[in-house]
């Protein structure tokens, strides 16, 4: 683009008065609106809160701590497709399939042995995307803590606790997915 | 003549001036942590001292001074050691030396007594007829041990500090000393009970010098290093400028020092503009009772406490100056107004008023 092109549309700074000059006007502004802030938090209108006390609630759609979903007859629904452990882009999930017990008609497989290593994971939520039967899930839990390596590598029970802890306050996203 | 009696007396008053402001300085820094949190919609310092039942985090500035003492104390190789040790010793002994002159009630004639012919006077040193001229002397040895802090430390960010402050301290005294010129013609006196007894007779002194008022309230904020003229410590750029290193308790002075100067410089405001101690139509030299000196004393601490307040919302609120536009503001701004206003007083002050 040349300099000289009609497009370019030239802006002037507005021009100050005297009075203008001296900033004044806009000083006084300004501590307008710090004071205005001031006393609005002196009204309790803060934008923090008081975390340990008054616990933070995330939003719906929160990436935290995975869990795995169980169906109605209380089974674990995953179907050991491997799906989220090849999606996964760091390679936290390691799943060990088997062939489903004679009686689960409805599959073919489940997982023997399912664990998430939570360190390594970046809480992507690609797992979450790639179930075909939405079993595994990130919860809004975001306090997660631990005193050892160990202790962060959820395994199959592990996980599935963690549904039992969350599935009343978040249903399972299932119903959603066709509704986008 | 000096009595045993009127030395335990100034020594008493010592003693209660200086711890009064250098507790209200601990203070001072959990009130400006509270307004930096509310003017950005956070809650501030609330937790130190649940525990044992205080609110509030009332005693964050005890444990923030404890943790000033505990901390190491380092003293890089590389510095001037002699003067690295002595430039927060000349903060703190500069900025609490200023409060000699500073009347914190009726002094002189106005001064409530004890018995018959016992004057209390509410001022460390009440004879001092050039109490102005003092403060100013003092506030510009305070340059010294920013600049010694800058030099000594042998640090480009500190040199560049240290440089920064002194040429704005020199540039923003002229300003500063002009403003008050014009105060100090119309009471006819430097001595800072007499421009308020003035004031009390013929009106604050914002009425009769608003436009020194205005100078002398930008080159008040120059000369205490604060925003938005915190140019020598500028994090930013200078990751701390004249204290970059500086740590522990050594720092602490600096930041002490600082805290103390914006004390003097609200009280300064407050005795050459709004009137001090005087409150209009209630209060005047007249009175000389013990209830009218304890009220007095009550009205100077609190139109301070609101001028420190006002200091540290202006914090909040502008940027940082430019160095080049700090310097325009000083000598093409302030400069040539302060000279103008200072001609327009003294004649006035001859032709209208009547020398």
């Amino acid at each position: 683009m040349r300099l000289d092109d009609p497009c370019i549309k030239k802006l002037e700074p507005p021009k100050l008065n005297v009075f203008e000059r001296t900033y004044l006007p806009q000083i006084l502004d300004g501590l307008a609106v710090t004071g205005r802030h001031i006393l609005g938090v002196l009204r309790g209108e803060s934008i923090t809160i008081e975390y340990p006390e008054q616990p933070h609630r995330p939003s719906p759609n929160y990436r935290g701590v995975h869990r795995l979903n169980k169906d109605e007859q209380g089974r674990v629904k995953c179907v050991a497709c491997m799906l989220c452990a090849t999606a996964c882009p760091v390679h936290c999930i390691d799943i060990i399939g088997a062939t489903a017990p004679e009686n689960w008609s409805d599959r073919e497989k489940y997982p023997e042995s399912f664990v998430i290593d939570e360190l390594r994971c970046i809480f992507c939520g690609m797992c979450e995307e790639a179930c075909p039967v939405d079993a595994v899930e990130l919860t809004s839990f975001y306090d997660l803590t631990g005193l050892s390596r160990e202790e962060m590598i959820f395994d199959k029970t592990k996980l599935l606790s963690v549904y039992d802890l969350t599935k009343e306050a978040e249903p399972s996203r299932m119903g959603n997915l066709t509704t986008f | 003549m000096l009595t045993f009696l009127g030395l335990t007396a100034l020594l008493i008053k010592i003693g209660l001036v200086v711890g009064i402001s250098q507790g209200a300085v601990a203070y001072l820094i959990y009130v400006e942590r509270k307004i930096a949190a509310y003017a950005q919609d956070r809650i501030g310092p609330n937790r130190c001292g649940r525990e044992f039942g205080v609110p509030l985090g009332l005693i964050q500035p005890l444990a923030d001074g404890a943790k000033m003492i505990l901390k190491e104390d380092v003293i890089p190789k590389y510095v001037h050691k002699p003067t690295f040790i002595l430039a927060p010793m000349i903060a703190i002994v500069t900025a609490t030396i200023g409060f000699a002159v500073v009347p914190f009630g009726p002094v002189g004639a106005g001064a409530p007594r004890l018995g018959a012919d016992w004057p209390v006077q509410f001022q460390i040193a009440p004879g001092v007829d050039i109490g102005i001229v003092y403060i100013l002397a003092i506030g510009s040895l305070a340059v010294y041990a920013v600049v010694l802090a800058g030099w000594s430390s042998n640090n480009k960010y500190s040199f560049l500090g240290g440089l920064r402050s002194s040429a704005q301290l020199i540039s923003y005294e002229i300003p500063m000393g002009l403003s008050i010129l014009g105060i100090v013609l119309l009471a006819k006196s430097l001595d800072l009970n007499t421009i308020i007894e003035w004031q009390d007779r013929h009106g604050w002194g914002i009425f009769w010098q608003p436009v020194g008022f205005l100078i002398f309230l930008v080159s008040a904020f120059a000369e205490t290093n604060r925003l938005p003229f915190d140019l020598p410590e500028s994090e930013q750029e200078l990751v701390g400028g004249f204290h970059t290193e500086y740590s522990a308790m050594k720092f602490g002075m600096f930041f002490l020092g600082e805290y103390l100067h914006v004390i003097t410089v609200s009280f300064l405001t407050v005795i050459l503009f709004f009137g001090g101690w005087d409150l209009p139509f209630v209060l005047s030299a007249d009175q000389t009772s013990w209830i009218s000196a304890i009220f007095k004393v009550i009205v100077m601490m609190s139109k301070v406490s609101l001028m420190i307040v006002f200091i540290m919302w202006i914090r909040w609120t502008l940027p940082r100056f430019r160095y080049d536009t700090l310097m325009n503001l000083a000598w093409k701004s302030l400069l040539p107004l302060g000279l103008l206003n200072l001609t327009i007083t003294a004649v006035a002050a001859q032709m209208i008023l009547g020398g």
